[in-house]
């Protein structure tokens, strides 16, 4: 144990670790698949001519995209309780980290929404299409594809939000090598290996983004 | 946004008729059923006192013009004179500051309601304007779409027409256009003048009533004008269409139309048949307006 990195040791923690990575990415994947979609809601809404509307959803996206996403994740497991809502950690952690990423995603899409030609609107009124059919046929395909590479940012950005759940006692990635380093009073090699699949999953699904945009282009 | 017509004075409560022969022809009850207009009768197209302010700017001003079935108007004027705008009030691109629109004898930007004109529901207006089709100056093709996808989009999800039916109708206007060998082509892929092509064809698998083309030769080259003129000129002669075309033309509105309009200052200043608008212009301001023109050839 007295080298400078144990293989030996690094080979017995893997096992843990990998189930964390696995667990980790899992919370991920809820997560960011609930940001996407709620995000749309959000960037959609916003755009209501209802000022009423889009007001309200400005004023929470522009809240919960202001606050830490730490301060989030306690007052979801921990303030909540208190006024009967009881999540557990898993739940409370994913849908706070889902909730603050939708915010950020929302604005991605605003963005992409935006830089739609106006001419896309008036023919889609033109040929009477509904306001759903125009969003959903014509309106948002143009919208969302050339966003993917900002999305997929955020995705990454997510993954490596998550040892932040570690507070509200979610044991994700960090959280287990920090225990694993507790227990035996060795961090190097938990942190070391921790690290590297940080970089291995975000890299993959940078790779994965990649691969969309390219198999979603336009001629 | 209240509109107040002439239209309100003309439809009497309801009530005060309540006992009459409901089947009587002057029975304002029947003015009440969307159908009540006569087709055959009222004109096509039919603004009155139409407005449109921008702010301060007054860009249709008090604007009346009948249109009738199966008309091509032509529509010129000055750059910033309001023909532009009335398309895209006819369109419902923009609504009204006042006034009403009629198409096919229906009102298009109020609907009745317990005898009173209202402002029309987004409803009402998705309804009366699918008779109306346009055609755009950047055609405003769907990037993403394929020409034949374009062409089925609305006739599938606003006509309820199947895949089968709306793909056969639409190779159909893609031939009518020349364009049968490019089904599959994105817009990307095609010239101006082709993209231009897909636009009428998806305009007119609509099946509308009433045609507008806003200046759908001004992003051409002067080559390309030609293949869309005679789409257009083939589309006159063979179909039954109401068309309105904004344009700068002035050759083609002269061999084109059965009517020119002049367009000043949010008013129609001057409008006739084109040997006569073209030859003998009786307005100072047509004539000033048609010699600049001819000078810039």
């Amino acid at each position: 144990m007295n080298s400078f990195f144990d293989l030996h040791y690094a080979g017995q923690i893997l096992p843990a670790l990998l189930r964390a990575s696995i667990y980790t990415i899992f919370i991920t994947l809820i997560g960011f698949a609930i940001a996407l979609v709620l995000g749309l809601v959000l960037a959609v809404l916003r755009r209501s001519p209802v000022k009423a509307v889009s007001r309200t959803v400005g004023f929470i996206v522009e809240f919960i995209r202001s606050t830490p996403l730490l301060i989030q994740v306690y007052v979801l497991f921990y303030v909540l309780p208190v006024y009967g809502i009881t999540m557990s950690a898993l739940t409370a952690g994913t849908v706070g980290i889902a909730l603050h990423y939708a915010c950020y995603t929302s604005e991605v899409y605003r963005a992409g929404l935006n830089g739609v030609a106006r001419g896309q609107w008036e023919a889609a009124c033109a040929l009477s299409l509904s306001p759903w059919r125009t969003y959903r046929g014509v309106i948002l395909p143009q919208a969302i594809r050339p966003v993917i590479p900002a999305l997929g940012n955020y995705l990454v950005a997510m993954f490596k939000d998550t040892p932040v759940l570690s507070a509200i006692t979610v044991v994700e990635l960090m959280q287990q090598a920090k225990n694993i380093g507790s227990e035996t009073f060795r961090y190097l090699e938990p942190i070391t290996l921790a690290g590297i699949f940080f970089l291995l999953i975000s890299v993959t699904f940078a790779q994965l983004v990649r691969r969309l945009e390219y198999g979603l282009r336009l001629p | 946004m209240t509109v107040k017509t002439d239209v309100d004075a003309l439809t009497p409560p309801h009530s005060a008729f309540a006992v009459e022969n409901p089947m009587k022809r002057d029975d304002p009850a029947s003015v009440l059923e969307p159908q009540a207009g006569v087709p055959g009768e009222a004109p096509m197209v039919r603004f009155v006192g139409v407005t449109k302010r921008y702010g301060a700017l007054t860009v249709l001003d008090e604007l009346d013009l009948d249109i009738g079935r199966n008309e091509k108007v032509a529509i010129i004027g000055p750059s910033g004179s309001g023909k532009s705008t009335l398309l895209r009030v006819l369109m419902t691109l923009d609504p009204l500051t006042g006034g009403m629109i009629e198409v096919d004898g229906e009102p298009l930007t109020h609907m009745r309601k317990n005898g009173e004109l209202v402002p029309a529901s987004p409803k009402h207006l998705r309804r009366v304007r699918s008779k109306i089709g346009m055609v755009f100056q950047s055609f405003n093709l769907f990037p993403h779409m394929t020409a034949l996808a374009n062409t089925i989009e609305a006739p599938m999800q606003v006509l309820g027409l199947s895949r089968k039916e709306a793909t056969e109708r639409a190779r159909d206007l893609l031939s009518l256009v020349g364009l049968e060998d490019k089904c599959n082509h994105y817009p990307s892929q095609l010239s101006g003048g082709q993209q231009q092509r897909v636009a009428i064809a998806r305009a007119l698998a609509m099946r509308p009533k009433v045609l507008l083309f806003d200046e759908v030769t001004s992003a051409l080259d002067p080559e390309l004008c030609g293949e869309v003129l005679n789409v257009i000129r083939r589309l006159g002669s063979e179909h039954n269409l109401t068309m309105l075309m904004v344009t700068h033309q002035m050759g083609f509105a002269r061999e084109f139309a059965d009517r020119v309009c002049f367009f000043s200052q949010g008013k129609i200043i001057e409008q006739g048949p084109p040997q006569q608008f073209f030859s003998a212009p009786q307005h100072e301001r047509t004539q000033q307006f048609l010699r600049a023109v001819k000078e810039a050839v």
